[in-house]
Protein backbone atom coordinates (compact mmCIF):
# COMPACT_ATOMS: atom_id res chain seq x y z
CA UNK A 1 0.00 0.00 0.00
CA UNK A 2 2.17 3.00 -1.26
CA UNK A 3 1.36 6.27 -2.62
CA UNK A 4 4.33 7.66 -4.89
CA UNK A 5 4.48 11.35 -4.46
CA UNK A 6 4.00 12.25 -8.41
CA UNK A 7 0.93 10.41 -9.04
CA UNK A 8 -0.46 11.83 -5.29
CA UNK A 9 0.30 15.39 -7.31
CA UNK A 10 -1.27 13.90 -10.60
CA UNK A 11 -4.40 12.48 -8.84
CA UNK A 12 -5.42 15.90 -6.40
CA UNK A 13 -4.55 18.00 -9.65
CA UNK A 14 -6.66 16.01 -12.07
CA UNK A 15 -9.21 16.09 -9.28
CA UNK A 16 -9.54 19.76 -8.58
CA UNK A 17 -10.08 20.49 -12.56
CA UNK A 18 -12.82 17.90 -12.37
CA UNK A 19 -14.52 19.40 -9.28
CA UNK A 20 -14.78 22.53 -10.63
CA UNK A 21 -16.24 22.36 -13.60
CA UNK A 22 -18.97 19.72 -11.75
CA UNK A 23 -19.70 22.59 -8.87
CA UNK A 24 -19.53 25.96 -10.47
CA UNK A 25 -22.28 26.74 -12.72
CA UNK A 26 -24.65 24.71 -9.95
CA UNK A 27 -23.14 27.33 -7.31
CA UNK A 28 -23.05 30.47 -9.41
CA UNK A 29 -25.52 30.07 -12.61
CA UNK A 30 -28.72 31.73 -10.08
CA UNK A 31 -26.37 34.91 -10.03
CA UNK A 32 -23.95 35.23 -13.41
CA UNK A 33 -25.89 34.99 -16.75
CA UNK A 34 -23.36 33.25 -19.26
CA UNK A 35 -23.98 35.79 -22.66
CA UNK A 36 -26.17 33.55 -25.50
CA UNK A 37 -23.19 32.82 -27.97
CA UNK A 38 -21.16 31.23 -24.62
CA UNK A 39 -23.91 28.86 -24.14
CA UNK A 40 -23.67 28.04 -27.30
CA UNK A 41 -20.54 27.33 -27.78
CA UNK A 42 -20.48 25.60 -24.68
CA UNK A 43 -23.50 23.02 -26.51
CA UNK A 44 -20.76 22.25 -28.97
CA UNK A 45 -17.96 20.33 -26.38
CA UNK A 46 -19.34 17.43 -25.24
CA UNK A 47 -19.94 16.65 -28.74
CA UNK A 48 -16.55 17.70 -30.20
CA UNK A 49 -14.47 16.36 -27.12
CA UNK A 50 -16.04 12.62 -27.37
CA UNK A 51 -15.72 12.53 -30.94
CA UNK A 52 -12.00 13.85 -30.87
CA UNK A 53 -11.66 10.79 -27.81
CA UNK A 54 -13.13 8.17 -30.04
CA UNK A 55 -11.47 9.05 -33.14
CA UNK A 56 -7.87 8.86 -31.07
CA UNK A 57 -8.76 5.73 -29.40
CA UNK A 58 -9.78 4.18 -32.56
CA UNK A 59 -7.34 5.98 -35.09
CA UNK A 60 -4.11 6.54 -33.48
CA UNK A 61 -1.58 4.16 -32.49
CA UNK A 62 1.55 5.68 -31.10
CA UNK A 63 1.18 8.41 -32.12
CA UNK A 64 0.84 7.67 -35.66
CA UNK A 65 -1.94 6.98 -37.62
CA UNK A 66 -3.01 3.32 -36.80
CA UNK A 67 -2.58 1.01 -40.11
CA UNK A 68 -6.10 0.33 -41.59
CA UNK A 69 -5.48 -3.08 -42.46
CA UNK A 70 -4.42 -4.47 -38.74
CA UNK A 71 -7.18 -2.02 -37.16
CA UNK A 72 -9.74 -4.79 -35.61
CA UNK A 73 -10.27 -1.82 -32.66
CA UNK A 74 -12.49 -0.12 -35.80
CA UNK A 75 -14.20 -3.17 -37.05
CA UNK A 76 -15.15 -3.21 -33.28
CA UNK A 77 -16.37 -0.40 -33.44
CA UNK A 78 -19.18 -0.37 -35.91
CA UNK A 79 -20.97 -3.06 -34.28
CA UNK A 80 -20.90 -0.66 -30.81
CA UNK A 81 -22.21 2.29 -32.78
CA UNK A 82 -25.00 0.60 -34.03
CA UNK A 83 -25.93 -0.83 -30.65
CA UNK A 84 -25.70 2.54 -29.47
CA UNK A 85 -27.87 4.30 -31.73
CA UNK A 86 -30.67 1.25 -31.83
CA UNK A 87 -30.67 0.42 -27.94
CA UNK A 88 -29.53 4.03 -26.48
CA UNK A 89 -27.70 2.32 -23.76
CA UNK A 90 -24.52 2.63 -22.23
CA UNK A 91 -24.10 -0.79 -20.79
CA UNK A 92 -24.86 -2.28 -24.35
CA UNK A 93 -22.35 -0.44 -26.44
CA UNK A 94 -19.67 -1.03 -24.16
CA UNK A 95 -20.40 -5.15 -23.93
CA UNK A 96 -21.36 -5.30 -27.70
CA UNK A 97 -17.95 -3.14 -28.30
CA UNK A 98 -15.70 -5.68 -25.68
CA UNK A 99 -17.48 -8.79 -27.08
CA UNK A 100 -16.93 -7.56 -30.74
CA UNK A 101 -12.98 -7.00 -30.02
CA UNK A 102 -12.65 -10.24 -28.11
CA UNK A 103 -14.19 -12.04 -31.51
CA UNK A 104 -12.37 -10.43 -33.75
CA UNK A 105 -8.78 -11.19 -31.25
CA UNK A 106 -9.79 -14.28 -31.62
CA UNK A 107 -10.19 -15.20 -35.35
CA UNK A 108 -7.09 -12.90 -36.39
CA UNK A 109 -5.11 -13.84 -33.19
CA UNK B 1 -26.44 13.23 7.21
CA UNK B 2 -29.42 14.57 9.75
CA UNK B 3 -30.58 17.66 9.00
CA UNK B 4 -33.65 20.01 10.30
CA UNK B 5 -37.34 19.29 8.91
CA UNK B 6 -37.55 22.39 6.53
CA UNK B 7 -40.27 23.32 4.29
CA UNK B 8 -39.48 22.39 1.05
CA UNK B 9 -41.13 23.43 -2.59
CA UNK B 10 -41.57 19.54 -3.02
CA UNK B 11 -42.76 18.78 0.39
CA UNK B 12 -45.72 17.28 -0.94
CA UNK B 13 -44.70 14.70 -3.25
CA UNK B 14 -43.48 12.73 0.17
CA UNK B 15 -41.35 9.54 -0.45
CA UNK B 16 -41.49 10.16 -3.61
CA UNK B 17 -38.07 12.70 -3.04
CA UNK B 18 -36.73 10.96 -0.35
CA UNK B 19 -32.87 9.91 -0.14
CA UNK B 20 -33.81 6.14 -0.25
CA UNK B 21 -36.05 6.61 -3.31
CA UNK B 22 -32.73 8.08 -4.73
CA UNK B 23 -30.95 5.15 -4.33
CA UNK B 24 -33.96 3.63 -5.82
CA UNK B 25 -33.90 5.55 -8.98
CA UNK B 26 -29.75 5.11 -9.46
CA UNK B 27 -30.37 1.21 -9.48
CA UNK B 28 -31.00 0.78 -13.09
CA UNK B 29 -27.65 2.38 -13.85
CA UNK B 30 -25.22 0.78 -11.19
CA UNK B 31 -25.05 -2.63 -13.86
CA UNK B 32 -23.00 0.03 -16.66
CA UNK B 33 -20.77 1.58 -14.32
CA UNK B 34 -20.27 -1.47 -12.43
CA UNK B 35 -18.63 -2.82 -15.69
CA UNK B 36 -16.77 0.22 -16.59
CA UNK B 37 -15.23 0.94 -12.79
CA UNK B 38 -14.28 -3.03 -12.66
CA UNK B 39 -12.42 -2.03 -16.21
CA UNK B 40 -11.05 1.15 -14.87
CA UNK B 41 -9.85 -0.84 -11.75
CA UNK B 42 -8.15 -3.65 -14.07
CA UNK B 43 -6.68 -1.11 -16.31
CA UNK B 44 -5.44 1.30 -13.52
CA UNK B 45 -3.79 -1.88 -12.14
CA UNK B 46 -1.91 -3.32 -15.28
CA UNK B 47 -0.67 0.74 -15.43
CA UNK B 48 1.23 0.08 -12.42
CA UNK B 49 -0.57 1.51 -10.05
CA UNK B 50 -0.80 0.52 -6.59
CA UNK B 51 -4.15 -0.36 -4.49
CA UNK B 52 -3.80 2.56 -2.64
CA UNK B 53 -3.35 5.00 -5.21
CA UNK B 54 -6.53 3.20 -7.44
CA UNK B 55 -8.72 3.87 -3.83
CA UNK B 56 -7.29 7.32 -4.23
CA UNK B 57 -8.12 8.29 -7.72
CA UNK B 58 -11.54 6.32 -7.49
CA UNK B 59 -12.37 8.40 -4.72
CA UNK B 60 -11.27 11.76 -5.51
CA UNK B 61 -11.34 12.17 -9.27
CA UNK B 62 -14.39 9.82 -9.86
CA UNK B 63 -14.62 10.05 -13.50
CA UNK B 64 -14.86 6.88 -15.55
CA UNK B 65 -13.04 8.45 -18.96
CA UNK B 66 -10.57 10.67 -16.63
CA UNK B 67 -9.31 7.83 -14.86
CA UNK B 68 -8.50 5.48 -18.11
CA UNK B 69 -6.88 8.16 -19.16
CA UNK B 70 -5.05 8.85 -16.44
CA UNK B 71 -3.77 5.83 -16.43
CA UNK B 72 -3.16 5.50 -20.34
CA UNK B 73 -0.68 8.13 -19.92
CA UNK B 74 0.96 7.14 -16.50
CA UNK B 75 1.44 4.24 -18.09
CA UNK B 76 2.92 5.78 -21.33
CA UNK B 77 5.08 7.89 -18.78
CA UNK B 78 3.65 11.49 -19.69
CA UNK B 79 4.35 15.18 -17.58
CA UNK B 80 1.70 15.49 -14.74
CA UNK B 81 0.64 18.68 -16.28
CA UNK B 82 -0.43 17.32 -19.54
CA UNK B 83 -2.18 14.77 -17.97
CA UNK B 84 -4.20 17.04 -15.67
CA UNK B 85 -4.82 19.53 -18.83
CA UNK B 86 -5.92 16.78 -21.15
CA UNK B 87 -8.32 15.67 -18.15
CA UNK B 88 -9.18 19.21 -17.34
CA UNK B 89 -10.47 19.65 -21.31
CA UNK B 90 -12.32 16.07 -21.28
CA UNK B 91 -14.28 17.39 -18.31
CA UNK B 92 -15.20 20.57 -19.05
CA UNK B 93 -18.30 18.78 -20.23
CA UNK B 94 -19.67 18.52 -16.71
CA UNK B 95 -20.00 22.49 -17.13
CA UNK B 96 -22.71 21.94 -19.42
CA UNK B 97 -24.30 19.26 -17.04
CA UNK B 98 -23.71 21.14 -13.84
CA UNK B 99 -25.37 24.54 -15.90
CA UNK B 100 -28.82 22.64 -16.79
CA UNK B 101 -29.24 21.41 -13.28
CA UNK B 102 -28.72 24.43 -12.06
CA UNK B 103 -32.53 25.58 -12.31
CA UNK B 104 -33.43 22.68 -10.52
CA UNK B 105 -31.70 23.82 -7.00
CA UNK B 106 -32.34 27.18 -7.24
CA UNK B 107 -34.11 26.65 -3.51
CA UNK B 108 -30.75 25.53 -2.11
CA UNK B 109 -27.46 27.33 -0.83
CA UNK B 110 -24.14 27.72 -2.94
CA UNK B 111 -22.31 25.39 -0.20
CA UNK B 112 -25.22 22.45 -0.76
CA UNK B 113 -25.11 22.96 -4.59
CA UNK B 114 -21.35 22.48 -4.43
CA UNK B 115 -22.16 19.05 -2.63
CA UNK B 116 -24.82 17.94 -5.18
CA UNK B 117 -22.27 18.91 -7.46
CA UNK B 118 -19.32 17.44 -6.60
CA UNK B 119 -20.52 13.69 -7.43
CA UNK B 120 -22.21 14.63 -10.08
CA UNK B 121 -21.52 12.00 -13.35
CA UNK B 122 -22.90 11.56 -16.69
CA UNK B 123 -25.01 8.91 -15.46
CA UNK B 124 -26.47 10.70 -12.41
CA UNK B 125 -27.49 13.86 -14.64
CA UNK B 126 -29.40 11.97 -17.16
CA UNK B 127 -31.50 10.28 -13.68
CA UNK B 128 -31.79 13.62 -12.16
CA UNK B 129 -32.25 15.09 -15.72
CA UNK B 130 -35.48 12.45 -15.97
CA UNK B 131 -36.86 13.18 -12.32
CA UNK B 132 -37.00 16.79 -12.82
CA UNK B 133 -39.76 17.03 -16.05
CA UNK B 134 -41.39 15.26 -12.54
CA UNK B 135 -41.21 18.28 -10.49
CA UNK B 136 -40.40 22.00 -10.93
CA UNK B 137 -37.28 21.38 -8.14
CA UNK B 138 -35.24 18.17 -7.42
CA UNK B 139 -34.99 17.33 -4.00
CA UNK B 140 -31.74 17.64 -2.48
CA UNK B 141 -32.00 14.05 -0.25
CA UNK B 142 -32.93 12.22 -3.10
CA UNK B 143 -29.99 13.32 -5.06
CA UNK B 144 -27.68 12.52 -2.62
CA UNK B 145 -29.28 9.62 -2.36
CA UNK B 146 -28.36 8.81 -5.80
CA UNK B 147 -25.28 10.40 -6.37
CA UNK B 148 -24.18 8.59 -2.93
CA UNK B 149 -24.79 5.43 -4.51
CA UNK B 150 -23.31 5.64 -7.58
CA UNK B 151 -20.41 6.68 -6.23
CA UNK B 152 -19.93 3.59 -3.73
CA UNK B 153 -20.70 1.70 -6.60
CA UNK B 154 -18.07 3.18 -8.32
CA UNK B 155 -15.33 2.53 -6.19
CA UNK B 156 -16.37 -0.72 -4.76
CA UNK B 157 -16.07 -1.75 -8.88
CA UNK B 158 -12.31 -0.33 -9.11
CA UNK B 159 -10.92 -1.64 -6.17
CA UNK B 160 -12.87 -5.18 -7.32
CA UNK B 161 -10.81 -4.88 -10.74
CA UNK B 162 -7.56 -3.74 -8.89
CA UNK B 163 -8.15 -6.68 -7.02
CA UNK B 164 -8.53 -8.94 -10.08
CA UNK B 165 -6.30 -7.10 -11.97
CA UNK B 166 -3.48 -8.76 -10.19
CA UNK B 167 -4.23 -11.67 -12.21
CA UNK B 168 -4.80 -10.46 -15.24
CA UNK B 169 -1.45 -9.28 -17.34
CA UNK B 170 -3.20 -8.48 -20.49
CA UNK B 171 -6.11 -7.14 -19.71
CA UNK B 172 -6.37 -6.90 -24.01
CA UNK B 173 -6.96 -10.57 -23.58
CA UNK B 174 -10.50 -9.74 -22.19
CA UNK B 175 -11.20 -6.92 -24.45
CA UNK B 176 -11.46 -4.81 -21.40
CA UNK B 177 -9.19 -2.12 -22.98
CA UNK B 178 -11.91 -1.39 -25.31
CA UNK B 179 -14.43 -0.71 -22.31
CA UNK B 180 -13.31 3.18 -22.84
CA UNK B 181 -13.53 3.98 -26.66
CA UNK B 182 -16.84 2.09 -26.22
CA UNK B 183 -18.17 3.97 -23.23
CA UNK B 184 -17.18 7.42 -25.53
CA UNK B 185 -18.64 5.76 -28.70
CA UNK B 186 -22.43 5.54 -26.56
CA UNK B 187 -21.59 8.77 -24.73
CA UNK B 188 -21.33 10.25 -28.24
CA UNK B 189 -23.99 8.08 -29.80
CA UNK B 190 -26.51 9.09 -26.94
CA UNK B 191 -25.70 12.70 -26.53
CA UNK B 192 -26.58 13.69 -30.32
CA UNK B 193 -29.39 11.12 -30.49
CA UNK B 194 -31.07 13.27 -27.23
CA UNK B 195 -30.70 16.34 -29.06
CA UNK B 196 -32.04 16.01 -32.01
CA UNK B 197 -29.86 18.44 -33.93
CA UNK B 198 -28.47 15.17 -35.81
CA UNK B 199 -27.02 17.05 -38.73
CA UNK B 200 -25.06 19.90 -36.95
CA UNK B 201 -23.90 17.75 -34.01
CA UNK B 202 -22.18 14.52 -36.93
CA UNK B 203 -20.50 17.77 -38.69
CA UNK B 204 -19.44 19.08 -35.32
CA UNK B 205 -18.18 15.73 -34.42
CA UNK B 206 -16.37 15.46 -37.73
CA UNK B 207 -14.64 18.05 -37.60
CA UNK B 208 -13.44 17.62 -33.80
CA UNK B 209 -12.33 13.67 -35.20
CA UNK B 210 -10.31 15.50 -38.24
CA UNK B 211 -8.71 17.65 -36.08
CA UNK B 212 -8.16 14.75 -33.12
CA UNK B 213 -6.34 12.96 -35.70
CA UNK B 214 -4.34 15.50 -37.64
CA UNK B 215 -2.96 16.99 -34.50
CA UNK B 216 -2.34 14.08 -32.35
CA UNK B 217 0.13 13.03 -35.19
CA UNK B 218 1.78 16.22 -35.37
CA UNK B 219 1.53 17.21 -31.60
CA UNK B 220 0.37 15.11 -28.77
CA UNK B 221 -2.66 13.53 -27.92
CA UNK B 222 -3.80 15.78 -25.08
CA UNK B 223 -2.92 18.68 -27.81
CA UNK B 224 -4.91 16.97 -30.36
CA UNK B 225 -8.27 16.99 -27.68
CA UNK B 226 -7.45 20.37 -26.80
CA UNK B 227 -7.19 21.94 -30.51
CA UNK B 228 -10.32 19.97 -31.86
CA UNK B 229 -12.82 20.99 -29.07
CA UNK B 230 -11.97 24.58 -29.63
CA UNK B 231 -11.99 24.46 -33.67
CA UNK B 232 -15.04 22.01 -33.80
CA UNK B 233 -17.31 23.99 -30.73
CA UNK B 234 -16.42 27.28 -32.75
CA UNK B 235 -16.88 26.26 -35.84
CA UNK B 236 -20.70 24.76 -34.82
CA UNK B 237 -21.66 27.99 -33.07
CA UNK B 238 -20.23 29.56 -36.68
CA UNK B 239 -22.36 27.23 -38.93
CA UNK B 240 -25.60 27.75 -36.22
CA UNK B 241 -25.03 31.22 -36.32
CA UNK B 242 -25.15 31.28 -40.35
CA UNK B 243 -29.17 29.10 -40.61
Amino acid sequence: MEIRPDIFFIIVGAALVTFIPRVLPLMLLSRITIPEWGMRWLSHVPIAVMAALVAQELLIEDGRFARLSTNVELIAALPAFWVAVKTRSLLGTVLTGMAALLLLRLIFG
Amino acid sequence: MQEPAQPEPFAAAGKESSFLQGVKDCIPTLLGYLSIGFAAGVVEKTAGLSFAEIALISILLYAGSAQFIAAGMIAAGSAGAGIILTILLVNLRHLLLSAALSPYFRHLSPLKNMLVGALLTDETFGVAIQESAKRQAISEKWMHGLNITAYLNWILANLAGAYLGQWITRPEALGLDFALPAMFIGLLVLTIVSRSKYKLDIIVALIAAAVAVGASMIWSASMGVILATVIASTLGMVIEKWK
